[in-house]
């Protein structure tokens, strides 16, 4: 069960030419797995996201495909996709916060909400307000306007609303980048809570901040260019990358207690390519430090070990 | 997005914008005309050039005579002439006040305003003709210029408006304050820092402000206070109407002044839309 | 060298301007030569107003600023130009401190406009391409391009090459990585972290607190306009004072070490209206009957300020 894509391929449409946001992403996620997903900000973290859900031009369907518990998602079809958003498959996206119309009640938009997909208000209110007990937030804010909320409260009512339906799979799109750092924690620590109680079987949480997957999730996909480069469980990830990207990623983050004048932290040196026209083979070949003549072609996408899967030349032959 | 890439965006949208490019070609058939017309006959404008008094379209008069057996062709190209004119200098008038009182109070802010606002309110509310009736009422001998003057001078508020609240967003922006950091007079920012972000908005401004002044200054000629030293379109309305051209029927006197004001404005508006819709990617039909 | 003295900015906001908003409230701090001081504060605790203070951009509604003596607020015209000689400032976004529809090097243009109009043409360029290479930029790769043909990264060294064309004393750097990538963000601040050796000295603006950590020798704990607490960085991260710090640090996520298990405490109202009272008392756990009254930083030990009526007793 849970969420298999295969060789999933998204371009964005533009004057210039197709942008190859996401090419052959293929990789799964069990029932109850809350997967991080992670990687410098234009390497198609939304896109994929976005992909699963509402693949809406510009963006633009190339190929693969995605089965959610065994049954595949007409994921190109915006219309029969109607019927598994939300109630399947949910999104918060990015922004979403600040997205809430400010003059209207938190209640009466999640009524509209619900109703737009034909659910009965009046019947999930009592499980609405068990959730918001869930998240700590008092009934009354369904009578408040967004701004008479703080940010850390406001990220948690979309939660709340988008998992009203108990959807299979929650993609969560940078639900905590805007906050401070004891919001970030409540809020993370909710979305836990929450796959723990069931409102959602599995999570793909996006965003930049590896330390926050560290905190929360199962497992961590790393992707660079549009490619996915690494995924395995997060102690993996984060103590024994494989993907030379990954290491490099990992050991640019300055942790607490590293101070400049003890100890210098480096970063990566270059930048990713552009997506309208990248290199041939892999898209991390001009950065990095270990490539070799083979890297003009594809790396696969290999299980090393045990649900450790790498996209790199040096790593291939470990399969 | 850059200028380089942002020009030729501009370039791809505007040659495929229908609505864009109709406003544009009818403005410059109408200029041509107002501008190559006066040659094209040896008419004088005010001259009773037919001693037949009103006759329909010949050969002799491609659009007929007016009742006094004036040319009406050679007095819709002068008319035209001057309702560019009038839309040139009134509006460009009433744009740069718009630009001066919007760019002021969207950058200081503050008093200065609330103060330029308390003015533009006023003046907005002011009706506006009344005001042109008794001025223009007063003054013996009215030139094109003066029309254009009055038009100006009452037309900016909305100009003033739009342009100040483009400002304020621009103000708030990072760039702005590294050229204040930079040392830079205000007058100095506003005009290389915010208004060269503005200038499709700006454009957008003026052709409103050149259609608005078109129509105004035809509704000032039509009830007569136009120029007593010139012809135009609004005033050969007037004639006709006053000398009876509905009632006696003689249709080219009054159909070809009020077509081209139609159509001027229509193609004027028409090309205010496309830009619209060529600046904001949102309204860009693919 | 830069001193703030009880430095306070009250915005008006509302219809006809008709309630306050106390963005920043009796704040003193100061920053020594050739200092790196953290000024941390989650958004909205009034960060980037100081530091608009600072730079003469926003006005001081009460207290003052002094640079070496000379009174910010007061400074007009040529002197206010001479100040910016020796302060500058580089912001958190760095796409909106360009003007998109020029080349982005035309700050460069700018300054040799404004500040050094008898360098001739050849000279100032020779001295870009010298500042570039500072900053570690290749001059090749970046001049003569357009902001959006340039990342993140290479606008804000930009920006701070800019900066560094004047001569500058004192840079205030206003959450200058937090737009920036893991990989280019690390270059920055060690990039900063370097011209402290050229006898700058930068109020780092930051909701990150490693990554104050990593680069200040003081810090500033902000918290709805009041400093909560200040003092050497080390005392700040290892002994924290204010209950505010204290869940600070440990909410902050870490590569090392798993949250604890303990509660986050959030804000139980919107952050308005503190009349008199602690500003963080509706989310302290150790609020008691004194909080109701406003705290001052008191000095707890050599250097280390705490504003909390709790850290102030003595321990039981
Ligand atoms: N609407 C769009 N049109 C064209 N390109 C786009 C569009 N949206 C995103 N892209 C491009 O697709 C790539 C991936 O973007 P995105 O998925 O948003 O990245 P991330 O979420 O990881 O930051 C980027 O290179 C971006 O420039
Ligand atoms: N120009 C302004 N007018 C009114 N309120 C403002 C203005 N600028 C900032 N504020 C308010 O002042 C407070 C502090 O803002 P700011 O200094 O930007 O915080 P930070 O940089 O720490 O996020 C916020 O509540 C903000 O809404
Ligand atoms: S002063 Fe009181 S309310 Fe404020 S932080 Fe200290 S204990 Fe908490
Ligand atoms: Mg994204
Ligand atoms: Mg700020």
């Amino acid at each position: 069960m849970g969420l298999q894509v295969e060789n999933l391929t998204i371009y964005y449409q533009t004057l210039s030419g197709d942008v190859r946001a996401l090419e052959n992403a293929t990789f799964s996620l069990e029932g109850g797995e809350i997967m991080g997903l992670a990687g410098e900000s234009g390497c198609g973290k939304t896109t994929l996201g976005h992909s699963l859900i509402f693949l809406a031009p510009p963006m633009k369907y190339v190929g693969g495909r995605v089965l959610l518990d065994g049954e595949e998602l007409p994921i190109q079809d915006m219309e029969k996709m109607n019927e598994f958003r939300f109630r399947d498959i949910s999104i918060i996206p990015q922004y979403a916060m600040n997205a809430l119309n400010p003059i209207r009640k938190i209640g009466r938009m999640t009524e509209e909400l619900l109703q737009a997909k034909k659910v009965d208000f009046k019947a999930v209110l009592p499980e609405l307000k068990r959730r918001l007990d869930l998240v700590k937030l008092p009934h009354d804010v369904l009578d408040l306007y967004p701004i008479e909320l703080s940010g850390g409260m406001k990220q948690r009512m979309v939660m709340v609303v988008s998992t009203l339906l108990d959807p299979s799979l929650l993609i969560a799109d940078e639900i905590t980048s805007a906050l401070d750092v004891a919001s970030q924690k409540a809020v993370a620590e909710m979305l836990v809570e929450f796959r723990d109680q069931d409102c959602c079987k599995s999570a793909i949480v996006i965003t930049h901040d590896i330390s926050i997957l560290y905190q929360i999730a199962d497992s961590i996909m790393i992707m660079y260019a549009g490619q996915v480069a690494e995924k395995a469980s997060t102690r993996t990830i984060i103590h024994s990358p494989r993907h030379p990207y990954t290491k490099l990623l990992i050991s640019s983050l300055p942790e607490i207690g590293v101070k400049y004048s003890e100890r210098q932290l480096t970063g990566i040196p270059g930048k990713p390519p552009l997506l309208l026209d990248p290199p041939p083979g892999c898209r991390f070949r001009d950065r990095c430090p270990i490539a070799f003549d083979k890297c003009l072609e594809v790396p696969p996408f290999v299980e090393i070990e045990k649900g450790h899967f790498v996209a790199c030349w040096k790593e291939a032959g470990n399969a | 997005m850059s200028a380089q890439k942002k020009k030729n965006e501009f370039i791809y949208f505007s040659s495929r914008n229908p609505k864009l490019l109709a406003g544009v070609s009818i403005i410059l058939l109408f200029l041509i005309l107002g501008l190559i017309g006066p040659s094209l006959t040896d008419h004088d404008p005010f001259a009773y050039a037919n001693p037949l008094g009103a006759q329909p379209p010949s050969s002799g008069y491609w659009f007929g005579t007016t009742f006094f057996g004036q040319d009406v062709f050679s007095q819709l190209v002068n008319g035209l002439r001057a309702t560019f004119l009038v839309g040139a200098i009134g509006g460009g008038l009433g744009t740069l006040l718009g630009m001066l009182i919007g760019f002021t109070a969207g950058y200081r802010g503050g008093v200065v305003d609330e103060i330029l606002n308390a003015l533009t309110n006023i003046v907005l509310v002011i009706p506006t003709l009344a005001v042109l009736l008794i001025i223009a009422a007063y003054l013996e001998v009215r030139s094109i210029f003066t029309e254009c003057l009055f038009i100006g001078l009452t037309a900016w508020p909305w100009a003033a408006r739009a342009i100040r609240a483009q400002t304020f967003s621009l103000r708030t922006r990072d760039f702005v304050d590294l050229a204040r950091m930079s040392g830079m007079r205000p007058l100095k920012i506003i005009f290389t820092e915010i208004a060269p972000n503005m200038m499709s908005y700006l454009l957008l401004v003026f052709i409103l402000q050149f259609g608005g002044a078109i129509l105004t200054a035809a509704t000032l000629d039509f009830i007569g206070l136009g120029p007593t030293n010139a012809i135009s379109l609004g005033m050969m309305m007037q004639y006709s109407v006053m000398w009876g051209a509905l009632q006696l029927g003689t249709w080219w006197w009054f159909i070809p002044p009020g077509l081209a004001i139609t159509i001027i404005v229509g193609a004027l508006y028409s090309m205010n839309v496309g830009l619209d819709e060529v600046f904001n990617p949102k309204l860009r039909e693919m | 060298m830069l001193k703030l003295d009880k430095v306070t900015k009250i915005y008006r906001v509302g219809t006809f301007g008709g309630k306050e908003l106390h963005a920043v409230s009796e704040v003193s701090f100061e920053v020594r030569d050739r200092e790196v001081v953290s000024l941390i504060g989650e958004s909205g605790s009034g960060k980037s107003t100081i530091g608009k203070m600072i730079l003469h951009l926003v006005s001081i509604s009460d207290g003052s600023i002094l640079l070496d003596d000379l009174d910010v607020a007061a400074l007009k015209g040529e002197a206010l130009k001479e100040y910016y000689r020796k302060v500058q400032g580089v912001f958190q976004d760095p796409f909106s401190s360009y003007n998109p529809i020029f080349k982005a090097d035309r700050i460069f243009q700018t300054i040799h406009d404004e500040f050094y109009p008898d360098v001739s043409a050849g000279e100032w360029s020779a001295k870009v391409e010298r500042t570039l290479k500072d900053v570690g930029l290749n001059p090749e790769h970046v001049l003569d391009k357009f902001p959006h043909q340039l990342s993140g990264g290479q606008l804000q060294r930009f920006l701070i090459a800019r900066a560094l064309l004047l001569d500058i004393k004192f840079l205030v750097a206003d959450e200058i990585i937090s737009m920036l990538d893991a990989s280019t963000r690390i270059d920055v601040l060690n990039l900063l972290a370097g011209l402290k050796e050229l006898g700058l000295s930068i109020l780092f603006i930051t909701h990150d607190l490693s990554l104050a950590n990593y680069i200040s020798e003081r810090a500033v704990i902000l918290y709805r306009g009041c400093v909560a607490e200040m003092g050497a960085t080390e005392k700040i991260f290892t002994n924290p004072r204010h209950p505010y710090t204290q869940m600070l640090i440990a909410s902050v996520p870490r590569l090392d070490r798993k949250w604890e298990a303990q509660a986050s405490v959030e804000s139980k109202c919107a952050p308005t209206g503190y009349a008199s009272g602690c500003v963080y008392y509706d989310r302290c756990p150790l609020a008691f009957g004194k909080c109701k009254r406003r705290p001052i930083p008191l000095e707890i030990e050599p250097g280390h300020f705490v504003a909390c009526w709790k850290a102030a007793e003595p321990p039981v």
